[in-house]
């Protein structure tokens, strides 16, 4: 790995850039590995990364069915934040949080995370108590959460429209100053670098199809579209496809798969400073740096694996926008596009060990994983590296559907369910 | 949007009249109290998720108002066959 820096920039701008090395070198399968990651987003990748970083096991494979960074993680709308009720979720994506910062460094590579604010819209009364709620709940857990008045929000937030006439006026709204966004394909580019510079082999276009199990019931290897690999330790990180590499394990996972889908305007100037989510309008929105405006909408309402939603789900995410924001009702929409995102019954991960030894998951992220990508991939990389997971993750097992121990994140997408 | 046939009202209609209701063919238990944390666990949360042949229920919320159940491709999302609520599994 050649090191970004000014010096490096320099130099190689006198030889007209010739001089880098590619970002990951394209990886042939060894006949064995210490441990094997399923699925190359930005949580497998920080995964291996953090195994090979953080827990000193470098003989490590990513193997990915399609292209590195080509599901959930290159379909999100790159909001980042922690402002979760509960103390397990507090703390899950809290520990992510603190990763994201400094991790352009820790990766030599420029992430983009931009600590622009995330703002959530109190439309009525019961917004504003369960907001103030939340508010009190993130502070004693040391995350960082306030409480605005409509005032103040405009003040933050200029396009936004607080005049008691609109269909559904802003009484104020709860903003976390160190959420914001990152650039989601540099994420997953970064760790495939930085895994791939501690000796981690990326493995795309190699489909896995079937998870070896000894006599003794314990993983020994994957089965995959390029021969079996062999590896006592198999992490799988595969949004929603997850209940399908689980099967081949022979475990039934709590688990469905829904189309989630985004879309991005035409690039515009600058005109929106933060992120907004609004939960009783269902609409959530930031400006990525190219001037686009990024724009979440919902999930549709059937399982599906198809990579597209219905277009009356778009429509509706627009007429909540429009009704917010008028001043974006005659802007142009580029591109829409889909991902399929893996449900828990209690919107919450699971992360940690399974019912069969040597294999663990991260999976049932849902509508939001985009902004836990490096806890996650430290987490599910501890719990690999010990056989045990870390006490974060400790609350996020399979067990817990089991013995009711939920997690109940209802609103963990920000929206009203 | 999804074309769905209703079975009761005998006709296709578009999706927004219809309200998704999950995995069908996933029976209440006869005797609660007798069963077991393994057997709750597998009823409320555990779910096929198949890629592939889907066996799912609708209601026609702004038609008839009726549960009915399908059998959809979950990777093309086209519908093989809607049938009537009680009907064996197609």
């Amino acid at each position: 790995m050649k090191r970004f820096s000014g010096f490096n920039l320099i130099g190689e701008a006198f030889r007209s850039h010739q001089g880098w090395p590619e970002h990951w070198p394209d990886k042939a399968p060894k006949a064995s590995y210490d441990a094997i990651i399923v699925g190359a987003g930005g949580h497998g990748l920080g995964a291996a990364y953090y195994l090979a970083k953080k827990y000193g096991i470098t003989n490590v494979a990513v193997i990915e069915k399609g292209w590195l960074g080509g599901g959930n993680t290159g379909r999100n709308t790159t909001i980042i934040r922690s402002n979760y009720l509960y103390d397990e979720s507090a703390h899950l994506y809290d520990h992510a949080v603190k990763l994201w910062d400094g991790l352009s460094q820790e990766l030599n590579y420029n992430i983009m995370y931009s600590k622009r604010g995330v703002l959530m819209l109190a439309h009525n009364v019961h917004d504003v108590q369960s907001f103030k709620r939340h508010i009190h709940a993130n502070r004693l857990n040391g995350v960082d959460n306030e409480w605005l008045t409509a005032e103040e929000c405009k003040a933050y937030c200029p396009p936004l429209d607080i005049s008691p006439r609109t269909r559904h006026p802003v009484l104020g709204g709860a903003l976390q100053r160190r959420g914001g966004t990152a650039r989601h394909d540099s994420v997953a580019w970064g760790y495939a670098r930085a895994a791939a510079a501690l000796g981690v082999d990326i493995i795309q276009n190699c489909a896995v199809t079937g998870i070896r199990r000894g006599a003794d019931g314990a993983v020994e290897g994957v089965e995959t579209e390029r021969g079996f690999i062999a590896s006592r330790r198999v992490g799988v990180s595969a949004a929603g496809s997850t209940s399908l590499v689980m099967k081949m394990a022979g475990l039934d996972f709590p688990l469905e798969s829904y189309p989630l889908q985004a879309l991005v305007s035409e690039p515009v100037k600058p005109i929106f400073p933060c992120v907004v989510m609004s939960n009783t309008v269902h609409a959530y929105m930031s400006q990525s740096d190219k001037g686009e405006l990024v724009i979440g909408a919902g999930t549709d309402q059937y399982t599906s694996y198809s990579q597209r939603g219905a277009f009356h789900i778009v429509e509706h995410t627009l007429a909540a926008i429009c009704e917010i924001f008028p001043i974006f009702t005659r802007m142009r929409m580029l591109r829409t596009w889909g991902g399929i995102v893996d449900v828990t019954p209690d919107r919450s991960p699971i992360l940690g060990k399974t019912p069969v030894k040597g294999l663990y998951v991260n999976c049932g992220w849902g509508t939001g994983g985009f902004k836990a990508t490096p806890g996650a991939g430290d987490l599910l990389a501890y719990t690999i590296a010990h056989d045990e997971p870390h006490k974060i993750n400790a609350p996020y097992n399979l067990d817990r559907f089991r013995n009711g121990r939920l997690i109940d994140e209802a609103a963990a997408a920000a929206v009203a369910h | 949007m999804l074309l769905i046939h209703c079975p009761y009202c005998e006709e296709a209609r578009p999706e927004v009249e219809f309200v998704y209701g999950g995995e069908a063919h996933i029976a209440r238990p006869l005797d609660p109290s007798t069963y077991s944390d393994e057997q709750w666990e597998e009823f409320l949360y555990i779910r096929s998720n198949p890629r592939g042949r889907h066996h799912e229920r609708w209601r026609h919320t702004h038609g008839c108002g009726r549960f009915f159940n399908a059998v959809r491709d979950t990777v093309t999302d086209v519908f093989e066959t809607t049938y009537k609520a009680g009907e064996a599994r197609k």
